[in-house]
């Protein structure tokens, strides 16, 4: 420690257990962004490889079928379902939708913006995400 | 007369608890000597009603006379004593011991502040960004000058706004604050929910001054709505709210 913000850093922003699920929704968001951009920029180079011909294409296109390739795509498929869902949630909080109406608070204090709505949405985002991981692992390594 | 010494009687029959104690772990830190933090451990008793405030000054009088704590009011209004209390931001006024439901109680300065020492940290910032957004009444005529000599405003008027002047100032919310755990010029969630109390007044004209101030790249598109700023609040302001209801002004979902 020294003389300074005495900020609690990356570790403080990451550390999601003290807040409840609305904080471990916002360290999700972040993760699957994060995820997602690389998924991105990796999908970006992966279909530029049509330009090496059919063979340079169906070399790499293989790549994704394999048993690490599947689990990759599953990751993104949760990745996505989970960031749309809580991101529809947190764009209409964002604009103050479902987060309440000022009032005279009374002891103890329940935070108005941290409804159940808001919670169903974040619960309701991740159990869409499982679903949508279950199919994908379901088609395929189903057959 | 008789009433009188029901009452006594009644008194004398209640049982009190017996203390229990606690280990309270202490951070001791002063930036000018240290290179780092230590946790200083004392065994205080405590009974159901004592607060984490009580216990910490039993240490300064008992133990340890050079612990540093700001404190003053008692009572959750001044906002000086917030401070990490197993982890989480808290008002050490306003904490008893035995809603923690643990053992031991550790105690460390507000994160996102600049320790002065052990648990008391700076406030500079915070006041600097709370002037920042303007957190008066703007416009061009004074209540003086008024024939009605003060501006009315309807229950409803007031209940628009009364929940976010409830704020003391303790600096909880930006020590909970996620953003504020890495972007040292976010201007926070303290300064923003009052940014929102004096756009909300129907008395004030300066809401294009005040969402000019808030419309920057560290300004209000900084808050990701986490929320922690609302659980942490012990004032039930509900910064998360206010932030979001900026938000609307300049996004165009309200006006």
């Amino acid at each position: 420690m020294t003389e300074d913000e005495h900020r609690e850093g990356i570790k403080g922003m990451a550390n999601p257990g003290r807040y409840g699920i609305e904080r471990i929704a916002y360290l999700l968001m972040r993760l699957t962004g994060l995820g997602l951009l690389g998924y991105f920029i990796a999908h970006v180079y992966e279909t530029s490889n049509i330009l090496r011909g059919r063979m340079g294409w169906d070399d790499f296109l293989a790549m994704t079928q394999t048993t690490e390739g599947h689990i990759f795509l599953v990751l993104v498929i949760g990745m996505c379902v989970f960031h749309t869902g809580n991101g529809i949630r947190i764009m209409l909080g964002h604009g103050g939708v479902g987060v309440g109406a000022p009032a005279r608070p009374d002891y103890p204090y329940q935070p108005a913006s941290q409804n159940y709505r808001h919670k169903i949405g974040i619960y309701s985002s991740i159990v869409l995400a499982a679903v949508a991981m279950m199919y994908g692992m379901a088609v395929m390594f189903g057959e | 007369m008789a009433q009188v010494s029901s009452i006594a009687d009644e008194q004398a029959s209640t049982p009190l608890s017996s203390p229990k104690s606690i280990l309270l772990r202490i951070s001791k830190f002063n930036p000018k000597l240290d290179e780092s933090s230590k946790f200083m451990e004392f065994t205080v008793s405590y009974q159901k009603w004592t607060t984490v405030l009580e216990a910490i000054l039993d240490v300064k009088k008992h133990f340890d006379h050079s612990v540093a704590v700001r404190y003053s009011c008692r009572q959750a209004t001044c906002g000086s004593c917030g401070m990490m209390i197993n982890g989480k931001p808290k008002l050490a006024c306003f904490t008893k011991i035995s809603e923690l439901d643990s053992d031991v109680v550790t105690v460390e300065p507000m994160n996102n502040f600049p320790v002065i020492r052990d648990l008391t940290v700076g406030f500079e910032k915070l006041f600097e960004k709370h002037q920042k957004i303007q957190p008066y009444l703007i416009r061009d005529d004074s209540e003086l000058e008024s024939d009605e000599r003060e501006f009315l405003q309807s229950p409803q008027e007031v209940e628009q706004y009364i929940q976010f002047a409830n704020c003391i100032k303790c600096g909880l919310c930006n020590s909970a604050c996620p953003t504020m755990a890495t972007d040292s010029s976010f201007v926070g969630p303290q300064a923003l929910a009052q940014a929102y109390r004096y756009v909300a007044d129907s008395r004030d004209k300066g809401k294009d001054t005040r969402l000019n101030i808030i419309d920057e790249s560290h300004g209000i598109w900084r808050c990701h709505f986490a929320g922690s700023c609302s659980q942490v609040c012990p004032k039930g302001v509900d910064p998360a709210m206010g932030i979001q209801f900026l938000r609307g002004y300049l996004l165009g979902f309200r006006s």
